[in-house]
C-alpha cells in the first residue's frame, strides 16, 4: 500500500468504485516473495511464471531453430563438408578418409523429429500458450492470481521436467527418436527398429507424458480461473479477445491431450509389455516379430485426434494477441468483436472433428473422407471471418507501425498465405498428389509456424512492459520484422513448388534422385534464407535480454493507452497486482474512438447518456 | 492464495477448486473415452477373441458401489458432528477400496489362468487390461486422498468449517468418479464383449 502517497488517476478510480477483498491485509505478498527461491524459481505468482515459460520457450526455440539450420544445410549443399560441426554433433558428423565430413542419415532424422517435437510442443504451446496465458488472464479479468497458484506451479515444473528429459535423450549413444515428430508405429513402437526407437523414444514418451500433465494443470486453472475468478463487471461479453481464445484453447488443451496421453499408452504397452494394439506381421532382419493383429492406423486416429485440435491450440492463442494488438495500435474497436468469439467458438468445435484429414492417404474409407473434407473445408469459413475482421479493423485506423503492431499485421498475411494452401489440402482428391511433399511442409510452417511466431512476436514487443518494466528497442524490433517476414517468405514459397514437383519431405537427400536433382538451387535459396532468418531470430533474443536490463524504463503505466486492465496495475506490479482493491469493469474492452475520446479504460464508467456499445 | 480464492468466489456459485476438479475430471473421461473409441475400432478389424468379463469384476463392483455410499454416510455424519460415525464409515471406504483393487488383480488373473488370455496374447484380452488398470491407477490417487481424509479424521478436532466441508466435497466428488468409471467400464465391457 505504499504507492498510495502517489495515487494515479487510475488507483483514485479503483478506490472509489473497486471492490474490496482485504488482500492485502493478510500480507500475501510476504509469502510469494520472501527469498530467492520463492521469487525467482518457485514462484507462485502468474507473471514470474509466464516469465518462466517464456524464457525457457526461447531456449527451445534456439535448439529447435538450430536443429533446422543443421538439416536445411544437409539438404541445401549436401557436398559441402561438415566438418566443422563436429564439435558440436560428435560422431553424428562423419569423416571419410578424404577429411570430408557428413551428417549421418541417421541422425538427419532425428533432427527433424525433434525440430517438429520441440516447435510444436516446447515452443509454441508451452512458450505461448503458457506464457500469455499465465501473464493475461490473471490481469485483463481483474483477478489476484490464477485458481491455484500452486498447481500453475507445478505446471511450470511438469513442462520443465519433460523438456529436461528430452534435452538429456539428445545425448543418448543411439540418439533422440527419430521417427517424426508424429511418432507413428512400428517405429516408435518397436525398440529394435531403428537407433531413434531405442531409449530415445522410451525418453520421448515419458517427456511427453510429463508435458501432457503440465498441459492439463495450466489448462483446468486457465479455465477455472475465467469462469470464477472474474472482477465485478467483468462478463463474458465484456472479456478482451485474448481472453476468449486463451479460454478456448485451455478446453481444446483439456479435452485432446489426454487422448495423445492414451495413443502413447498404448505404444509403450507394445514396446514393454509384448501387447499388438498397433504391430502387426513385421519382420526385422528376416525375422518375424510375435505381433499380431494390431492396426497402427488406431495410433494415428488417437494422435491426430490430438494433433489437429494441437494446431488451433497453438494458432488460436495467436490470434487473440493479435486481435488485442491490432485494435490497440490501429486506435479503433475491433471489427465484429461477437463474430470474433462466435468464430473462436467455431473453430474450437470444429477442431475436433477434422482431424482425419491429416489420414487421407492411411488407406481411410474415402466415403468417411468425405466427411472430414467437408468439416475441414467448413473451418475456413470462421477462420476467414476473422481475416475479414482484422483487416477491417485496419480500414480508416490511425495506425502506430510498432514492432507489435508490424507483426500483427504479418500474422494476417501469413495467415491468409498459409490459410488457402489449406484448402487444397483439405480436399482428399488433391491430398493424393500433395501428401508428404513439400507442398505440406510450406502450408503448415507459413499456417501455423510462423504465423503462430508472428503472433507471439507482436505479444512480446507490446506487454514487455508490462513483464519487465521496459520497453524492447523499435528499430531493432523492426528490422527483426521485415528481415523475417521476407526471409519466411523466401524459405517456405519454394517449397510449394517443390511439393507440386513432388518432392517428398523427410528425405536426407535429393541430388542423388534425377526426378529431384535439378531443385538444388531452389534447395541452397531456401537454406540461406533460412540461416538469414535465424540469425534474425538470434538479434532478437539479444534485444530481448538487452532490454530487460537496459531498456527503455516505463515511465507512465499505460504506454500503448489501452483500455484492458493489466495496464491500470503499477509498472512494478506486485502480487495481488493491484495495490489496494481490485477494479471493477463497466465497458468492454474495445471502446477506442469513441464520442472523440482516444480510449476509453475499462474502468470507467459510463457517462450520463453514454450508450454501451454491449 | 488461498484468501484471494475464497474472497473472490464468495461472487460465484460454485468454487473454484470444484470447478477446477469437474474439469479434471472432464479431462481423465478424454482419457477413458479415447481408450473406448479404440477398443471398439479395433475390435471391428477382427482377429478378436470373445470372452465373458471375469467373475471377480462383479466383486469389484460391489465393493467400489459399497465404498460411494460408506464415502456418502461418513460425509452426512461428519456434518451432523457424529465423529464415531463419520469415522467409521470413513475407514470403510478405505477398506472397500482396497477391496477394490484386491479384487481388480484377481480379475487380472482370472482373464489370465483361468480364460487362458494373458498380457499380448489379444488385444480384446489387452485393452481390457489397460482400462482396468489405467482406472486402478487414478482408484490409487483416490485411496491417497483417502488416507489424507483419515488423517484428518483421527488427528485433527472434528470440527465442521468451510475449509474441511469443502476438503471432504472434493474428496467425495472424486470417489463418485472413479466410481462412475467402473460402471461405465463395466457396462462397456459386458456391452461390447458379449
Amino acid at each position: 500500500m505504499a504507492t498510495k502517497s502517489v495515487l494515479a488517476p487510475e488507483d483514485i478510480l479503483i478506490e472509489e468504485l473497486g471492490y474490496e477483498d482485504h488482500f492485502h491485509e493478510h500480507h500475501e505478498d510476504d509469502k510469494y516473495r520472501s527469498n530467492f527461491f520463492s521469487t525467482y524459481i518457485f514462484s507462485m505468482d502468474h507473471k514470474m511464471i509466464a516469465k518462466q515459460f517464456l524464457v525457457t520457450g526461447i531456449f527451445w526455440a534456439i535448439i529447435g531453430a538450430g536443429m533446422s539450420i543443421i538439416f536445411r544445410l544437409q539438404l541445401g549443399f549436401p557436398e559441402e563438408n561438415m566438418a566443422w560441426i563436429k564439435p558440436l554433433l560428435g560422431k553424428w558428423i562423419v569423416v571419410n578418409d578424404a577429411g570430408i565430413g557428413s551428417l549421418a542419415p541417421e541422425f538427419y532424422y532425428a533432427l527433424v523429429t525433434m525440430h517438429g517435437t520441440i516447435l510444436v510442443f516446447f515452443v509454441l504451446t508451452a512458450g505461448l500458450s503458457g506464457t500469455f496465458s499465465n501473464l493475461l488472464i490473471p490481469l485483463q479479468i481483474g483477478a489476484r492470481d490464477m485458481a491455484s497458484p500452486m498447481l500453475n506451479m507445478m505446471s511450470y515444473w511438469f513442462f520443465f521436467l519433460a523438456g529436461l528429459i528430452m534435452f538429456l535423450s539428445l545425448f543418448l549413444s543411439t540418439g533422440p527418436f527419430s521417427g517424426g515428430w508424429t511418432a507413428y508405429p512400428p517405429l516408435s513402437a518397436l525398440p529394435q527398429a531403428s537407433d531413434g526407437s531405442a531409449g530415445g523414444m522410451t525418453m520421448w514418451v515419458v517427456s511427453l507424458a510429463f508435458f501432457v500433465v503440465s498441459v492439463l494443470l495450466g489448462g483446468i486453472n486457465y479455465i477455472t480461473t475465467v469462469l470464477n475468478m472474474r472482477t465485478k463487471g467483468m462478463t463474458m461479453w465484456r472479456l478482451p479477445l485474448t481472453i476468449w481464445a486463451f479460454f478456448v484453447t485451455a478446453i481444446l488443451g483439456l479435452l485432446s491431450f489426454p487422448v495423445l496421453l492414451s495413443g502413447l499408452l498404448l505404444t509403450m504397452c507394445d514396446r514393454g509389455l509384448g501387447t499388438s494394439f498397433y504391430l502387426s506381421e513385421i519382420f526385422i532382419g528376416g525375422q518375424a516379430l510375435d505381433h499380431v493383429g494390431g492396426s497402427p492406423i488406431l495410433y494415428q486416429h488417437l494422435f491426430w485426434f490430438l494433433g489437429h485440435p494441437e494446431v488451433y491450440i497453438i494458432i488460436l492463442p495467436a490470434m487473440g494477441l493479435v486481435s488485442e494488438v491490432m485494435s490497440v495500435h490501429a486506435r479503433k474497436p475491433i471489427f465484429g468483436y461477437k463474430a470474433m468469439v462466435y468464430s473462436i467458438l467455431a473453430i474450437g468445435f470444429l477442431s475436433f472433428i477434422v482431424w482425419a484429414h491429416h489420414m487421407f492417404m492411411s488407406g481411410v474409407n474415402p466415403f468417411i473422407s468425405n466427411f472430414f473434407v467437408i468439416f475441414t473445408l467448413i473451418i475456413a469459413v470462421p477462420s476467414a471471418v476473422k481475416v475479414f475482421n482484422w483487416i477491417t479493423t485496419l480500414y480508416g485506423g490511425n495506425i502506430r507501425f510498432t514492432s507489435a503492431m508490424l507483426f500483427s499485421i504479418g500474422f494476417v498475411s501469413m495467415f491468409i498465405s498459409g490459410g488457402l494452401t489449406g484448402i487444397f489440402l483439405g480436399n482428399s482428391a488433391i491430398d493424393i498428389q500433395m501428401h508428404d511433399t513439400y507442398f505440406v511442409v510450406a502450408h503448415f510452417h507459413i499456417v501455423m509456424g510462423i504465423a503462430a511466431f508472428f503472433g507471439m512476436f507482436a505479444g512480446i514487443y507490446n506487454w514487455f512492459p508490462k513483464m519487465y518494466g521496459r520497453f524492447m528497442n523499435e528499430t531493432l524490433g523492426k528490422i527483426h520484422f521485415w528481415g523475417t517476414l521476407i526471409g519466411s517468405y523466401a524459405i517456405f514459397w519454394p517449397l510449394h513448388y517443390l511439393g507440386m514437383a513432388g518432392v517428398p519431405r523427410r528425405y536426407y537427400r535429393f541430388d542423388s534422385f534425377d526426378t529431384f536433382s535439378h531443385f538444388a538451387t531452389l534447395n541452397k535459396f531456401v537454406t540461406i534464407a533460412a540461416i538469414v532468418v535465424f540469425a534474425l531470430q538470434i538479434l532478437f533474443v539479444i534485444n530481448f535480454f538487452y532490454s530487460i536490463y537496459k531498456g527503455k524504463k516505463m515511465t507512465t503505466r499505460n504506454p500503448w493507452k489501452a483500455n484492458t486492465l493489466e495496464w491500470t496495475t503499477p509498472i512494478d506490479t506486485g502480487h495481488g497486482n493491484w495495490p489496494g482493491k481490485i477494479p471493477t469493469v463497466h465497458r468492454w474492452a474495445y471502446d477506442y474512438g469513441k464520442d472523440g475520446k482516444d480510449f476509453i479504460s475499462q474502468i470507467k464508467p459510463l457517462e450520463e447518456g453514454e450508450v454501451e456499445v454491449h | 492464495m488461498e484468501l484471494a480464492i475464497k474472497n473472490q468466489s464468495t461472487r460465484n456459485k460454485i468454487h473454484p477448486k470444484k470447478f477446477a476438479l469437474y474439469a479434471s475430471c472432464a479431462s481423465i473421461v478424454m482419457l477413458f473415452a479415447s481408450l473406448s473409441s479404440g477398443f471398439i475400432v479395433r475390435q471391428a478389424q477382427g482377429n478378436w477373441v470373445e470372452f465373458g468379463i471375469p467373475n471377480m469384476f462383479y466383486w469389484s463392483t460391489a465393493c467400489i458401489l459399497g465404498s460411494s455410499l460408506t464415502i456418502f454416510l461418513s460425509y452426512t455424519f461428519f456434518k451432523k458432528n457424529a465423529t464415531s460415525l463419520y469415522k467409521l464409515f470413513l475407514v470403510a471406504t478405505l477398506i472397500l477400496a482396497v477391496g477394490f483393487c484386491v479384487s481388480q488383480y484377481y480379475g487380472w488373473l482370472e482373464i489370465k489362468e483361468v480364460i487362458g488370455l494373458p498380457l499380448g496374447a489379444n488385444p480384446s484380452a489387452d485393452f481390457v487390461y489397460v482400462l482396468t488398470m489405467l482406472h486402478v491407477a487414478h482408484v490409487f490417487g483416490g485411496v491417497i486422498v483417502l488416507f489424507t481424509a483419515l488423517f484428518h479424521a483421527f488427528y485433527l478436532k472434528h470440527r465442521v468449517t468451510k475449509t474441511r466441508l469443502l476438503r471432504f466435497e472434493l474428496s467425495m466428488i472424486y470417489w463418485h468418479f472413479v466410481d462412475f468409471v467402473w460402471i461405465y467400464l463395466l457396462i462397456f465391457f459386458i456391452y461390447n464383449q458379449s
